[in-house]
């Protein structure tokens, strides 16, 4: 698949979710989020550690982008 | 990547801001970062150059729905790598970088904006970044939305009246999505673009010349004044039930210069019951080189473009990376609720195809292939308040 | 193109909608819980009283948060005949106890262990607090928790216990 067919499935599974948080409903209820809320299940538990990680391949590797993401932990508020 | 698919990306991405700001608020949204203070040390050494500094955040919640940060950051290096031996003398150099940035958090969703400034002797970067992220769907889903815009100016040390622009625009869309109990999985888009003066001003490319006793000369690199690249990445976490994570992380990159490149990451994160954390990583980079790529042109000016740099070649590398982290007991440093001491270390090696060692005494382009290893020693220590 | 973003907007903005505070209606479900006393608690028990049924996890940091305030609450309202109930959602109550030495409370704290209590009040956002008045009648529902919002809790006790 080409990377931007690639993104165009991104931004429909997108259109999804949103469009679809009524219909179905969600399947991890927020009291059951004990292991996500857990300081391990995160991406990048610590910024500056992972920024300057990135910062090393980036400056020498050609490949840029697409590191980062947002999402997951307590869900808490 | 050319005019039309950029514009596509970028209608996708403006349709999908509008949703998101009219809003989908079935339940509670987001929670800023947490407060916390980072001190690093950072260390790069390998093949000839060692870059070593300080790094610094500082992140502070005010008024309830807004987080601020500040980041400082220096690298000194101190530099004779394969090019600086073969065409240059060492040098060593200060980069400093600064950035400033402010989350703000409505019911509905994470508004982020940064401001960078990068800066040493011979290059100017300012970058401005902004970004959008959305919970959805009893929180299960996340949204992100991003664009920066970079100027920078590259100068030339033994010019000085050297001076060009750059300019880089990142779009980014990403969709992170809780699965299980126990697993999240995240994909995420980045479109790069940049224009302007794209290489750099030191560095040359080499030709065949007999009229030469070792049997090339050296000429100045030439770059196209743009660049579009795309970025796809898959990443899974999942929670082993004995309290464990592992990371799988997969990236798929291309771009208009021909290189095609991919990367796969594991990791795993091991808590013991004592304060104690240890992770093991591995990470495997392959990439194929830019059309306009040779390690040993036939010929001065032999096409449009051309480049030496052994970034844009094609090469393959390898990182192992293994880290223990410590949790003091609450109470260890005062006015802190919790405070961990962490060292990372990653040992990189690298493997070029097709970009030869010209430091050796073989007959030019019968030289070995290049490779070397390299050291990143990551020493932080964290607090929350 | 142009259809797509008004379709998004439109079916996003009927979805449900979304407040911190709602009134509720409807008797308060029934349950029977272990507390950290080592009894078992019935909430029709409950009934003369006003009850504040605050459903928290150890792992959730704003819950952690609104557990001093509760207790202050629930100290002064006592004796006019308040009561908190503090429903622990996990599975293993080690955490929660762990929790509790460091931020110890006054109000009884009810473990739900095989989540059937949150299932039965639809539980869609940590923290949640249910107020339920002396009836049995569920009245209020405040989902997640921000400083400042005690004070609401406050009023509406107050105007239940007037009742």
């Amino acid at each position: 698949m080409s990377t931007f067919n690639r993104f165009k499935l991104t931004a429909l599974l997108a259109i999804v979710f949103c469009c679809g948080c009524s219909v179905i409903s969600p399947w991890v209820k927020p009291y059951e989020r004990q292991n996500l809320a857990d300081p391990i299940m995160s991406f990048d538990r610590d910024a500056i550690a992972s920024r300057y990680m990135n910062h090393v391949y980036e400056a020498r590797e050609a490949a840029r982008g697409a590191e980062g993401s947002v999402g997951g932990g307590c869900g808490c508020n | 990547m050319d005019v039309t698919r950029v514009v596509g990306v970028t209608r996708v991405i403006r349709t999908l801001l509008l949703g998101m700001t009219v809003g989908c608020t079935h339940v509670m949204a987001a929670v800023l970062p947490a407060d916390r203070a980072d001190i690093l040390y950072h260390a790069f050494e390998g093949g000839g150059a060692e870059i070593t500094g300080p790094s610094v955040l500082v992140r502070k919640e005010v008024a309830d729905t807004v987080s601020i940060y500040g980041n400082y950051y220096v690298d000194m290096v101190s530099s004779a790598s394969i090019d600086v031996q073969a065409t240059a003398s060492p040098y060593s150099e200060e980069r400093t970088e600064t950035s400033v940035g402010i989350d703000y958090l409505n019911d509905k969703s994470i508004f982020s904006l940064s401001y960078t400034n990068s800066s040493e002797d011979d290059y100017e970067a300012q970058t401005v970044s902004f970004g959008i992220s959305q919970d959805f769907f009893g929180d299960l889903s996340t949204i992100g939305l991003g664009f920066s815009q970079g100027n920078d100016v590259v100068g030339n040390n033994t010019d000085d009246s050297f001076s060009q622009d750059t300019e880089h625009r990142r779009y980014n869309l990403s969709l992170t999505q809780i699965l299980t109990k126990s697993l999240i999985a995240s994909a995420v888009f980045e479109s790069v673009i940049d224009q302007g003066y794209l290489n750099n001003p030191y560095r040359s490319v080499r030709y065949h010349d007999p009229s030469v006793g070792r049997g090339y000369s050296y000429e100045a690199e030439l770059y196209p004044s743009t660049r579009n690249s795309d970025a796809f990445s898959l990443r899974a976490l999942y929670y082993l039930p004995y309290r464990a994570a592992l990371k799988l992380e997969y990236r798929h990159f291309s771009d208009s210069w021909g290189i095609v490149a991919d990367s796969y990451e594991a990791r795993y994160t091991h808590p013991f019951t004592n304060g104690w954390l240890m992770e093991f990583k591995y990470r495997l980079y392959e990439q194929s080189s830019a059309d306009f790529y040779s390690d040993l042109f036939d010929f001065s000016e032999a096409t449009n473009f051309r480049a030496r740099d052994k970034e844009l070649s094609s090469f393959g590398s390898q990182t192992l990376g293994l880290g223990i982290s410590y949790e003091f007991k609450s109470g260890f440093i005062p006015l802190v609720d919790k405070s961990t001491l962490n060292l990372y270390w990653d040992h990189i090696q690298f493997n070029y195809d097709d970009f030869r060692d010209a430091t050796s005494d073989q007959l030019a382009g019968e030289e070995p292939l290049y490779s070397f290893d390299a050291n990143v020693i990551r020493l932080y220590l964290s607090v929350w308040y | 193109m142009r259809i797509r973003p008004l379709l998004l907007a439109t079916l996003c903005a009927t979805a449900a909608f979304f407040c911190q505070a709602e009134s509720l209606s409807g008797a308060a479900h029934d349950f029977t819980l272990k507390t950290n006393q080592g009894n078992n608690l019935r909430l029709v028990e409950q009934r003369g009283n006003v009850v504040l049924l605050n459903f928290w996890a150890s792992w959730c940091g704003p819950c952690r948060q609104e557990m001093p305030k509760l207790d202050e609450l629930y100290q002064r309202y006592q004796s006019a005949g308040f009561i908190v109930l503090g429903v622990n959602v996990e599975t293993d109550r080690t955490a929660a106890d762990n929790l509790l030495k460091k931020i110890p409370v006054s109000f009884p704290i009810l473990y739900d262990t095989d989540s059937r209590v949150s299932q039965s009040y639809q539980i869609d956002a940590m923290p949640t607090s249910v107020l339920i008045d002396r009836n049995g009648q569920m009245r209020q529902l405040h989902r997640g928790y921000k400083p400042g919002y005690e004070e609401l809790y406050r009023q509406q006790i107050k105007e239940l216990l007037k009742e």
